[in-house]
């Protein structure tokens, strides 16, 4: 598997589509720290003791907030590193000389994944550091522990993020046999992710519970429209990032604070950030099943799939 | 005797309804060189998917170097080596990065590999071309590197799905060249299905007919040439076609048909006729001027078969 996966890592940071997506990715967000730190520089720092993580959060109006442009935009990287990761090598013959050698046909399945993922995580990472950098800079100041914790955490559930999608364009790949009809599948599921899942939710409560008078109700409309949209890998992210990047909203996610007159009475304490990392764990699990759901019917049809030349 | 490095009993495979191989029984023996024949269509690819375990069998059981290839597939891949109709390469990757990868994957050490890949450059001629990305390599070098990536893991058995398709005649008689050397000078058994019928005569030992997913012949060469051609054929031309001739040559013994074209006869006989046949040809006065035996050829019996099957 090891061979697979190191030509598959190298292949990837060789390719010119991923170079471009990467370009566009790393100049929305570099510039838009920037934009971002100047804009909202002088009102965070008089509100918020988590400047580093108001960077990512704060909307300066023009712009959407960068955490938006990383949520929506990031799952087109995943797609461009797997939507042809098997059905390309198909169509070429490469499959049928690669799996003529002694691997099991998992190891390249396995090896292909395991490269784009460790891809995805390189880039993250190296793209919140330039971030956290540039506002390093711009501010003349330093993370806290607590913003350290919060910011590492972020990176991981966004690779996470961007591993399902990932995951998601290789099972297209190995279900369908054509590169333009994996990935137009991919982009139409991101789709829906991103907003039919969302707009049929709430609809769904709309229908569910009628009327919102009592915070009873309210209550119950919320999680009728949350539990369906968490279907959703995007509104899962969203949620995580926004109890992780929000210590002092963040808590709203715990249904009870959720009624409008209930939110005033909230303190304006910070939760730590071990608390946090313990709220977003499920939506972790869950993300990571959503994968292993798909990767294990991509798993069903490769293996004992005819491989013509 | 030794297992057979290729022993398939009653191996089928249906998609559906259509069977594309039904019941083949096929043995080849270590050390030989076989010719899988047959039309387009007729099973020879399906086959050999499931020599290689790249499909499985609906029914029927087989067993290559000794394993099965749908229960242990690296055993079976680890001695066998597969060339494809057309070979899949990387093409952004130079020749020489492709056959690293399958070096790779067949985890020789990184050392031992370069020594042979540089070894394998030469012998199919390659070497200047081993750093030019193989997307821009023509059909002839792509089988060429096609067949030093199947010989880097050097095999024990070499399954050859029609290489010849495309090449340009030179090609041709180079890679049969080297499909005579790796039996003879390497003691690799090669399995070989081709349309070129002149060329699997030469180089074969034994061939087989696949037809509608079955075997229809199977034999060495001499063997089918004897058993199906019916007898030996000696054909006769004279100088012009003299009043007696094709009743003197029709009542020799042994003669089973003798066809007319012009000044010349072809006699369809038991035995090697050609003396007789001349013999009473000058007795009724004809001037004789040619005289052969005419060779069977796998082609003829090929065509005749289908040509029957198909009026059948």
């Amino acid at each position: 598997m090891s061979a697979v996966f190191w030509k598959e890592l190298a292949d990837h940071f060789g390719r010119r589509r991923f170079l471009l997506t990467l370009s566009l990715l790393v100049l929305g967000l570099v510039w838009g720290t920037f934009v971002v730190v100047r804009e909202v520089e002088p009102s965070v720092l008089s509100i918020s003791d988590f400047v580093f993580l108001a960077v990512f959060t704060a909307n300066s109006g023009v712009l959407p907030s960068l955490l938006f442009f990383l949520s929506f935009f990031g799952p087109i990287i995943g797609i461009t590193l797997g939507f042809d990761a098997i059905n390309s090598e198909r169509t070429s013959g490469t499959l049928s000389r690669v799996l003529a050698q002694p691997v099991f046909r998992d190891a390249v399945f396995n090896g292909k994944l395991l490269a784009g993922m460790l891809t995805l995580f390189v880039l993250v990472a190296s793209l919140m550091v330039c971030m956290v950098g540039i506002a390093m800079y711009r501010l003349g100041m330093a993370p806290g522990t607590d913003e350290l914790v919060r910011l590492v955490g972020f990176t991981l559930v966004t690779t996470v993020y961007l591993a399902f999608w990932l995951a998601l364009a290789m099972t297209a790949s190995v279900l369908l046999r054509n590169t333009v009809a994996s990935a137009l599948v991919s982009i139409a599921a991101w789709l829906v992710a991103g907003f039919l899942i969302a707009v049929t939710a709430s609809a769904i409560a709309d229908i569910a519970v009628p009327t919102v008078e009592t915070s009873e109700q309210a209550l119950a409309h919320y999680e009728v429209s949350s539990w369906i949209g968490r279907l959703s890998p995007s509104q899962l992210y969203t949620e995580a990032t926004g109890i992780l990047l929000d210590p002092i909203g963040g808590r709203a996610v715990t249904p009870l604070q959720l009624a409008p007159e209930r939110l005033d009475y909230l303190l304006a304490t910070p939760v730590p950030a071990g608390q946090s990392l313990q709220l977003v764990w499920p939506h972790i699990v869950v993300l990571l099943a959503l994968a292993s759901v798909l990767v294990g019917g991509a798993y069903v049809r490769f293996m004992r799939e005819e491989i013509r030349s | 005797m030794t297992e057979p490095i290729i022993l398939a009993r009653s191996l089928s495979k249906s998609y559906g309804d259509f069977a594309a191989v039904g019941g083949l029984d096929l043995a080849v023996q270590e050390g030989e060189v076989y010719g899988f024949l047959g039309p387009n269509g007729s099973g020879k690819s399906t086959t050999i998917l499931m020599l290689l375990g790249l499909t499985e069998p609906s029914g029927g059981s087989v067993r290559v170097c000794g394993h099965d290839p749908s229960r242990e597939p690296l055993a079976v891949k680890r001695q066998v080596g597969y060339l494809p109709e057309s070979v899949g390469l990387y093409g952004d990757l130079t020749g020489r990065q492709n056959l690293r990868y399958t070096a790779e994957l067949n985890a020789i050490p990184r050392r031992e590999a370069d020594a042979r890949i540089e070894q394998l450059l030469e012998t199919v001629e390659l070497t200047t071309a081993a750093d030019v990305p193989a997307g821009h390599y023509s059909r002839g070098m792509r089988q060429r590197l096609g067949l030093a990536d199947v010989l880097l893991k050097q095999p024990r058995l070499v399954i050859l799905d029609d290489p010849t398709l495309g090449l340009d005649p030179a090609g041709i008689q180079w890679l049969l060249a080297m499909i005579h050397d790796l039996s003879t000078r390497q003691g690799i058994t090669v399995f070989l299905s081709s349309h070129a019928l002149v060329e699997v005569q030469r180089i074969c030992s034994r061939v087989g007919i696949m037809s509608h997913g079955k075997m229809v012949l199977q034999g060495t060469v001499a063997e089918l040439l004897r058993d199906r051609s019916g007898g030996f054929q000696v054909s006769l031309e004279v100088e012009e076609s003299t009043p007696g001739l094709r009743a003197a040559l029709e009542s020799l013994e042994g003669v089973s048909a003798v066809r007319e074209e012009g000044e010349r006869f072809v006699l369809t006989a038991v035995a090697d006729l050609r003396a007789e046949a001349a013999a009473a040809a000058v007795a009724v006065g004809a001037r004789l001027v040619g005289l052969h035996a005419q060779d069977r050829t796998l082609e003829e019996i090929y065509l005749r078969y289908f040509h029957e099957g198909n009026a059948a």
